[in-house]
Order: C-alpha cells, then structure tokens, then sequence
C-alpha cells in the first residue's frame, strides 16, 4: 500500500463523484479549515466536480499567513544581532514583515537558515556553542509536540544557546471564534487531518453540540476529501451534527496521547493575534514557567507579535470565509505570490495564493 | 523593498528569473538575436562564408552551481555538459564544440575536480561533442561552494529548420519524453538525506540523439524544450506566452516516479515545477505524433514517452491541466524559490 496512489484512483474519484453531483443538496457552505486542504482541493480540481449547491469555503487554517507581521518584524530585529542564527520552516522565508521579509534579510547578510525539523535546530545549537540559534515556532498542534520535545532535549543537554521564538496557535477555539460572529454561514467543517492526529476527535465536540454544525476530520488526498464532502453532506441532509473521522488511517478520537502529553508538559495556553483577523482568546501557546529560559521573548526582550496590516487589506474577511480571494481589489493586481499585500497570499497555503495559482 | 537585492527566488527559473531577465537583461541586451528568447541563440555568419553556407549557428552558455555536487545519477560535470548540449538540441542544432570554464575553491580535494572532469569527457563523447577551450579561476575559500562550471557551446542547424517556443500550432500533440521530477528530487535528496527518496537517479542526460533521430524523420516538430528548472509547468508556460497559444494537458499521463510523489507530497512541493535535466518536451503536428513517439521510445532517452496533452486555439497563454479525478486546474510557473512548508 503506498497511502498516495489508492486514494488519487480516477475510476473510484469518477463514480464518487457522480454520486456528489447527483444529490439533491440545498445550497451550503462547507468550511476547510486548514490550508493544505485548500491547496489539495484547487490542486485536484475538487470545486468543479461538486454540485453548484455546495460551496466549499476556505478557513484561516495556514499557520504562515496567521502569523503576525510585527512577529517577523521582531525576529528581523533579532538576527541583527550577529551572534544569533535564526531558523526558520522554509514557507517563512517569503513572509512579508511590515519592511521586509527573512528571505531578503538574508540577502542582506543575516544568518537566516531554513530547517526542516526543530531538531536541526538543536543540533546547530550544538555544533555552534559561540552562537545563539534561535527558531521561529509558527504552526498549529501538528508542528508543537516536536518543538516541545526539543525543549526537553534542550533541558537535559543542559544548552543555554537555543532559543524558541513562539509564534504557535491552536485550532479548535479559533473555529470557536469563528463561528461566536455571525458575518458568515457555516454548514461544515472539514477539519484538519493533521492536526486532528495529535488532538484527536474530542475537541471538536463543541462545534456539533454547541453550534449544531457537522464535523468531518478529512485526509489530503482527493478521494479523503471528496468522501469527507460526501459524509458532510449525509449527515446535513438527514439532520445531524457529529464528529466524524474520515481519515482513519491518521487519526482516532484521543488523538496521539503522547504527543499531547509532551506539549502540555512544555507549553501552556495564551492568547494570540492572528494576522488580518485580530487577537482571540486562548488560541495561542507560551512557554511554561520552568522552560521560560528558552524563550526568545523573554531573553531578548521583545514583544508580542501585533498586526500592522494595511486598512484596505480584505485578508480579516477572506480569512473568516466572508469574502471569496477574487472579491477583494489588491487580487492578481497589487497583490500576488511575487509580492503579496495580505497574510492569505503570503504562504503557497494560503487561500488568495491557492486561488491565484490554480483556479 | 523586495527588489533592491537579489535573492535566491531570482534563481529558481520561475517568475522571478524571468522578471530580473527581463528588468535588467533584456532592457541592455536587446537586439533581433536575443529578442527569441530561446534555449540558445540563432544567428547566421552570411552566405558568403564558405564554411558555413546558409546554415545558421547556435549559441548558448549556462552556469552550474548545484549542491553537493556528485549525486546518484549524476555529478556537475555530466550536468555541465548535458545542460549546455540539450540548450543547443532543443532548437534543432547539433552540438559540436564546447568550452568549459572552473572557479574552484581553494582547499577542493584534487581527486573530486579529476572525477569530475572524467565525467565531463564521458558524456562528451556520449554526446558526440569535443570540448575544445577552457578557464580555469581559483578563488578563496568562502568565496565559492567547492565547484562552480560553466560552459558554453556552439552547433550548427541544417538550413531550412526553424524550431523556437513560438512555434507551436493548434491541435499540436505535447510530447513529453519521460517521467518528471527526477532530477530536482535525486539532488534534494543527496543535499539534505531524505531517506524517502534514496532510491531515486537523476535523469541527467544528453538528448541530442535523440532530437536527431527525430528531426530525421521529416516529421513537423514545431518546439522541443527541455524543462529544467521552474520544471514543466514553467517550460508549458513559456511555450504558450511565446506562441500565444493554450495549453490542456492530462494529469493522469504525465508520469511521476513514486518517490517523486512522495517527496512533494512531505515538502509540498508540485512536480511540474521540480527540475529535470534529461526530459524534451515537443509540439509535434498530430498526424506525425505516433511517428515521433516511436522514435523517442526506441532511442534510449525517451523510453516512457507518451502524449500529455495538446495545443488549443486561444491566445490566452492558459496552461490547463485535467486532474486525475476529472477536475481542471491551472498550471502556472513557479513563482520564487521552491521552499518547503510546516506542515
């Protein structure tokens, strides 16, 4: 079984996809929440097999767009600092911060490097016990077990030279803030996959009880995301609001105990901002007490990320589902994946670059 | 704020390449031979040369800095040689003669420069090309990544032939000669050890005999392009603004070794815009198609050669693709640096 193949198969995604357009829908709003759905579904051409009824919006679910620009500000003002190396997930590197981005601080001659895992970070903390590495922790609950498993690493090798900058957020109470506002109707959710293979099913619950509103954890493979339209879809026309899980293979209803267990050791909830949305309560992720050596806030003294968006920037509404990417009037002119204006073009994930790219 | 230095995402082969050529290059540059933007350039010495008759020469130089610098599959000396030969093939040439330029690092062990250099003559005899003239620099240490190559080449096009990216016809079959990514994904791989795709070779190689073999067929080649970096979609892209065409290809022919899907799948990365250095891309009249494919197949470069779509009647420079589940997307060039996500 090699997990890609079996679920791009053209036979099966044409007869499920016969079965999606023959339903008699109502018109509805099913939300994907994460960005790697996002790209999945423009990737896959998804939108056009379904019914003209249902209509798939996108969420605020890319941890680079959310990330504050004043984060990236403040971490540019950091590696100034020639003592210090700054690590960084490569989708960062593009970011636009309020004057500039990593990637062209990096050409101006900062010590900027990509890493794909924490882990490489820890060990370049190692290898250079003169410098100072830090590394910028943006992403959801997918990324934080590892970051929160370095910090241990970091506690017993005893290293005084590594550094998290913690930008992280966490998904269920932005859908929670999401769905407190009235500005857009949601059906739906297509819940994150991966996300949901580290917290499980259960904190979705609220969503069914409180709100009503159906819940499918999907895979990323056109056929996980095609069925978990088609399981959203029978739960709505027969009246019902669950979690269910999609993507077996990934995810179960406790989630990866471990890891969970890990990142509670570590970090400890707190509020966050969101870029082009605002502050929501609860949704972010700080460094416990005990681990508050390794935070880069603190040690070097510096702020919270804010947002210094521009005023016309329509990312809040388009992050929010209320606005589709093409109604905004920066789109494809001011701005685009070369030089984007707002958080949603910034990351291949984000929903404006999705729709730039491929619709 | 982002264009008043060069980064990285001005190498990549997508956008951004294109808008420093055109920005800074092109606005110096410019005159009726470079306006073709071509693989390589196109020119004729004069009918009064007796040497050269009415045939036309083409010209093209290319830089190799890749790292590491030997992968499974190949090394940047083989690159060195195949890039510039199948930059000459790919618009009708036979490659003749090269140079070959070093800027060597100091403290580059000897017995690697020597590897190299052995693989350069192996495949310029594969290639049937005589490396004729070289450079050699050495710099500090710091100053270069171990090995930077440049070579430089020149061929000759039988009088009458004119391939170029304008080419294209409608109702045109796209050929494209094997499976992608390869290339892009092998030296990832070797750079950064990603185990997933270990298994995986380079497809570095030299095309021109097989572009021979398929010009001597008289069949109606009307572009071939080799889609290096920026990968197919960004080579497609191309071919449509310059002939103004569309373009519709199919998901499901287009191959894509398992690694390759897995690797993109891990980085996030989309395998029409990973690089290949051993894959054509041709617009071949319909009804000689079947005729080109065979030839392809059977000349021991383009063994998976298969039709991945064709040329459509708009103007609108539109690359569609048809997805394997019956969806339709647009297939655009890559825009910056290809970086890899969180999550």
């Amino acid at each position: 079984m090699k997990l890609v193949d079996e679920f791009r198969d053209s036979a099966i995604a044409k007869r499920l996809a016969s079965k999606l357009q023959a339903r008699k829908t109502a018109a509805v709003n099913l939300m994907e929440v994460c960005g790697t759905h996002t790209v999945a579904i423009f990737k896959h051409g998804i939108r056009q097999i379904l019914p003209q009824s249902v209509k798939l919006i996108s969420g605020p679910g890319c941890p680079v767009c959310v990330t504050p620009n004043n984060d990236i500000d403040n971490a540019i003002t950091l590696v100034q600092d020639t003592s210090v190396i700054l690590t960084t997930f490569g989708d960062m590197m593009k970011v636009p911060g309020t004057s500039s981005s990593f990637q062209y601080e990096k050409a101006a001659g900062a010590d900027i490097r990509v890493v794909y895992s924490v882990l490489d970070a820890l060990q370049m903390a190692r290898d250079n016990p003169d410098r100072k590495v830090v590394f910028l922790g943006v992403g959801f609950e997918t990324t934080t077990p590892t970051i929160a498993a370095a910090i241990l690493e970091a506690q017993r090798l005893k290293l005084n030279n590594f550094f998290l900058f913690p930008a992280h957020k966490v998904v269920p109470p932005a859908m929670r803030a999401l769905l407190s506002s009235d500005d857009v109707k949601i059906d739906g959710f297509i819940c994150p996959g991966h996300v949901s293979a580290i917290i499980g099913s259960k904190p979705y619950e609220f969503i069914a009880k409180e709100y009503g509103i159906p819940c499918v954890i999907a895979g990323f493979e056109p056929l996980d995301i095609m069925l978990a339209i088609d399981m959203l879809l029978d739960q709505i026309a027969s009246g019902k609001s669950q979690i269910e899980i999609q993507y077996r293979r990934a995810v179960s209803a406790e989630g990866n105990v471990v890891a969970l267990g890990i990142l509670n050791r570590v970090f400890e909830v707190t509020d966050a901002y969101w870029r082009g949305i605002g502050e929501i309560p609860g949704t972010g992720l700080k460094l416990r007490a005990e681990y508050r050596k390794f935070d880069a806030k603190d040690v070097f003294g510096i702020e919270s990320g804010y947002d210094t968006e521009k005023e016309s920037c329509q990312c809040g509404d388009i992050l929010r589902g209320i606005l589709d990417p093409p109604s905004c009037s920066f789109f494809g002119k001011a701005c685009t994946p070369e030089h984007p204006v707002g958080p949603c073009m910034v990351s291949s994930e984000g929903s404006c670059a999705a729709w730039y790219l491929y619709q | 704020m982002q264009n008043s230095r060069i980064t990285l995402g001005h190498g990549s082969g997508g956008k951004l390449s294109h808008d420093l050529i055109e920005s800074v290059f092109i606005s110096q540059f410019w005159n009726d031979i470079s306006a073709r933007s071509d693989d390589s350039a196109v020119f004729s010495l004069g009918n009064d040369n007796g040497n050269i008759g009415d045939k036309q020469l083409a010209f093209t130089t290319d830089s190799y800095v890749v790292k590491p610098i030997t992968w499974p599959g190949g090394d940047i000396g083989k690159l060195a040689v195949c890039g510039t030969v199948n930059d000459l093939a790919v618009v009708g040439a036979t490659p003749l003669y090269l140079s070959a330029a070093f800027v060597i690092e100091e403290g580059l062990l000897l017995t690697t420069l020597t590897e190299v250099v052995k693989s350069m003559a192996e495949t310029a005899a594969e290639a049937n090309i005589k490396i004729v003239t070289g450079d050699t620099k050495v710099v500090e240490r710091g100053s270069a990544d171990g090995l930077f190559i440049n070579t430089a080449g020149v061929g000759v096009i039988p009088s009458g032939l004119r391939i170029s990216g304008d080419g294209a016809k409608v109702g045109d079959a796209i050929i494209l000669s094997g499976s992608i990514g390869d290339h892009g994904i092998a030296v990832l791989s070797a750079r950064e050890g990603l185990v997933f795709a270990n298994e995986l070779k380079s497809d570095v190689a030299p095309l021109n005999h097989m572009i021979s073999a398929m010009l001597n067929s008289g069949s109606s080649i009307h572009v071939m392009r080799d889609p290096t970096r920026g990968g197919l979609a960004t080579t497609l892209k191309e071919i449509a603004k310059q002939s103004k065409v569309a373009i519709s290809i199919s998901e499901e022919k287009i191959p894509v070794k398992q690694e390759v899907t897995a690797a993109c799948e891990m980085l996030g990365y989309d395998p029409l815009h990973v690089a290949n250095e051993g894959k054509l891309i041709a617009c071949v009249a319909r009804e000689d198609a079947d005729k080109v494919l065979d030839i392809m197949r059977n000349s021991g470069y383009g063994q998976e050669a298969t039709i991945i779509g064709e040329v459509l009647a708009e103007s609108s420079a539109m690359v569609m693709m048809k997805t394997k589940i019956g969806g339709t997307r647009i297939v655009d060039m890559l825009v910056g640096e290809m970086l890899p996500r969180i999550c």
